[in-house]
């Protein structure tokens, strides 16, 4: 069985985001750019049921500009037999990725699509599940466990109310949360092997796609920003406090 | 003029505050959009009464069934369901409220309309742009949906629940079976239970962080000040990691988001992550040993020092403030 894996470039999770001053982006200087944690949580969990003998290859692939293969040989070096770049210089929403992503799926024979469940960027939790809807297949989003078998995949679920373990058939899509494992750290050998495993590079025409996406971002902006407020000297200032100033106790 | 399908969205068997929450900004994006009205759709135990309950919340009609196929949630049978009533209804748009089964059945129905869909929205602006919180909540970004088909999730903390309004609704049975070939099936749920206020909806928060040490800390430190305030509890992702504290717990970008009248972070070190999750509450305690943890640049009250001498000390405080 092949798995396919899908992930995103994003800006390093602990950068400090600013919004540029006329709104129309992000300020990308000295950023780090990283692959989403979500779906390194997803390419980890690939490489683990490789390594049990459940599948033979694991393809990563991602959407995106030139430097996007930065991430897709990281994901090479930590253990990915090969990859596919969708090159495209334009917006990306989370309808231009599913769309992109169905159409790689429907050109290799692959058994799993795991994919992290949001993009620490955007925020949207949405390409799995549309992925799901495009290609018609059973969905178990949220993961953080995740046992395979020929026929099922046996998924439990971070749900709101707890922990929710579903079966569905397989082939589906599965997306990662953050305990489904730890990710590996690519190795020395990994990253100089990495250097010589197959990167497909396709355009989205070759897909048969257009580009374009549904969602506009008008304008950016900061997020109201709280007042640093005081540090109090003891437990009887602060239950003061909050009885008379806050009115909260 | 078209309208708008509702996901009235049940827990239990009940309305819960998330679904009114939603509702309410349904009910501005009709407004703002020009929708004609709105229809809302329940399914699953409980159904038919929680729709009966439903009729003066300023809905046209309530689709509704008990189909023994929604007697769990599964994306793939509500998502069908959604989809046939989406049909009836003369919909264009489809909101939910971004609960987790939220986020997993809004997307799914988009895929299967072909539409443009926002996720967690904060609020609905007048000239028809939606505000949505990206980058954990460090950049606030207002976008704007394509004509067509749409699709939105709301972000409960955002909005007031609603009340009564409008004409009494009409309720209609849905005659649908879903096609359960490969929907699956639910084979386990621990469901964590608490005598505590819900998470969501509590007016305050009593957290813990990695700096509890251990589940059993929990119990003897966190759970005895909560109780005190009549707080829900809540954690950070590194008690989560370590099983200090259960998975639904999780407060933050990737957890739950609370906004409740107090919120009290122990031994949390304020990652942006978690700040994602918490920093909308109106006050903020913050109580933590290193003076420049980041967690101090939000909070409103600040207490440096040991947890471990402060918590308890704090329990009684305000069992005494509070008279019991
Ligand atoms: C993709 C991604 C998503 C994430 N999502 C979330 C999320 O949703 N929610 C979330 O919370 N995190 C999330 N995180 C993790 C986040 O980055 C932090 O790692 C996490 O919030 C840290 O938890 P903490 O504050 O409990 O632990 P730490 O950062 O280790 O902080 C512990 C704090 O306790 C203090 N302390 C230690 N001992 C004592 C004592 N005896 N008395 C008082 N204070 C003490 C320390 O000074 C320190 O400030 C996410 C990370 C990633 C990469």
């Amino acid at each position: 069985m092949k798995i396919l894996v899908a992930i995103k470039k994003v800006p390093d999770y602990q950068a400090k985001i600013k919004v540029k001053p006329d709104g129309s982006g992000i300020e990308t200087d000295g950023i780090k750019w990283i692959v989403n944690p979500f779906d390194e949580i997803a390419v980890e969990e690939a490489l683990r049921i490789k390594e049990s003998g459940k599948a033979q290859e694991v393809v990563v692939v991602s959407i995106g500009s030139d430097d996007t293969q930065t991430q897709l040989r990281y994901a090479l070096a930590m253990g990915a037999d090969s990859a596919i770049h969708v090159k495209h210089d334009g917006e990306i929403d989370s309808d231009l990725a599913s769309r992109a992503l169905a159409a790689v799926y429907q050109r290799g024979q692959y058994g799993l699509i795991i994919l992290g469940k949001q993009a620490i960027d955007s925020d949207a939790s949405q390409t799995p599940q549309l992925l799901a809807a495009r290609l018609g297949l059973p969905q178990a989003c949220f993961a953080s466990r995740l046992v395979l078998d020929t026929q099922t995949a046996t998924v439990t679920r971070e749900v709101d109310g707890g922990l929710e373990t579903i079966k569905v058939p397989v082939p589906c899509i599965v997306s990662t949360d953050l305990r489904l494992n730890e990710p590996r750290y690519a190795s020395l050998p990994g990253i100089m092997k990495a250097k010589k495993k197959p990167l497909e590079e396709i355009k989205l025409a070759d897909l048969g796609l257009e580009p374009g996406t549904k969602v506009k971002v008008k304008k950016l902006m900061p997020p109201a920003q709280r007042q640093a407020g005081k540090k109090v000297d003891g437990v009887a200032a602060l239950v003061a406090a909050l009885q008379s100033e806050a009115k909260v106790l | 003029m078209s309208n708008i399908l509702f996901f009235l969205q049940l827990e239990s068997g009940k309305i819960p505050k998330s679904t009114l929450c939603a509702l309410n900004a349904t009910h501005r994006i009709a407004k703002v959009w020009g929708k004609h009205s709105v229809h809302a759709l329940c399914v699953g135990v409980g159904a038919q009464a929680a729709a009966e309950q439903a009729t003066k919340l300023g809905f046209s009609k309530i689709y509704w069934s008990e189909a023994s196929g929604f007697s769990k949630y599964l994306a793939h049978p509500y998502s069908q369901a959604l989809l046939e009533a989406w049909k009836l209804s003369g919909a264009d748009t489809l909101v939910c409220a971004g609960t987790s089964t939220g986020k997993d059945l809004a997307a799914r129905v988009s895929g299967m309309l072909n539409a443009a869909q926002a996720s967690d929205i904060i609020a609905v602006n007048d000239d028809g742009s939606l505000r949505r919180p990206m980058y954990a909540g460090n950049v606030i970004a207002d976008v704007e949906l394509a004509s067509g088909p749409r699709v939105v999730t709301v972000r409960a903390t955002a909005f007031a629940p609603a009340g009564p309004e409008g004409a009494v609704a009409v309720l209609e049975k849905l005659i649908f079976e879903p096609d359960l070939a490969k929907a699956g099936e639910v084979v386990g749920y621990e469901q964590s239970k608490s005598e505590r206020p819900q998470l969501g909806d509590a007016e305050t928060v009593v957290s813990g962080g990695r700096a509890l040490q251990s589940a059993e800390n929990f119990q003897k430190y966190i759970f005895p000040l909560a109780d005190a305030f009549g707080a829900a509890v809540g954690a950070s992702r590194a008690a989560v990691d370590s099983g200090y504290a259960p998975n639904d717990w999780q407060v933050g970008q990737t957890g739950k988001v609370v906004a409740p009248n107090l919120y009290v972070a122990v031994g949390i070190s304020g990652a942006i992550q978690h700040l994602a999750g918490m920093k909308d509450s109106k006050v903020i305690v913050a109580i933590n040993k290193d003076p420049e943890a980041p967690i101090f640049e939000v909070a409103d009250y600040g207490l440096v020092g040991d947890l471990y001498q402060i918590v308890p000390e704090l329990t009684e405080a305000v069992k005494k403030a509070k008279g019991n």
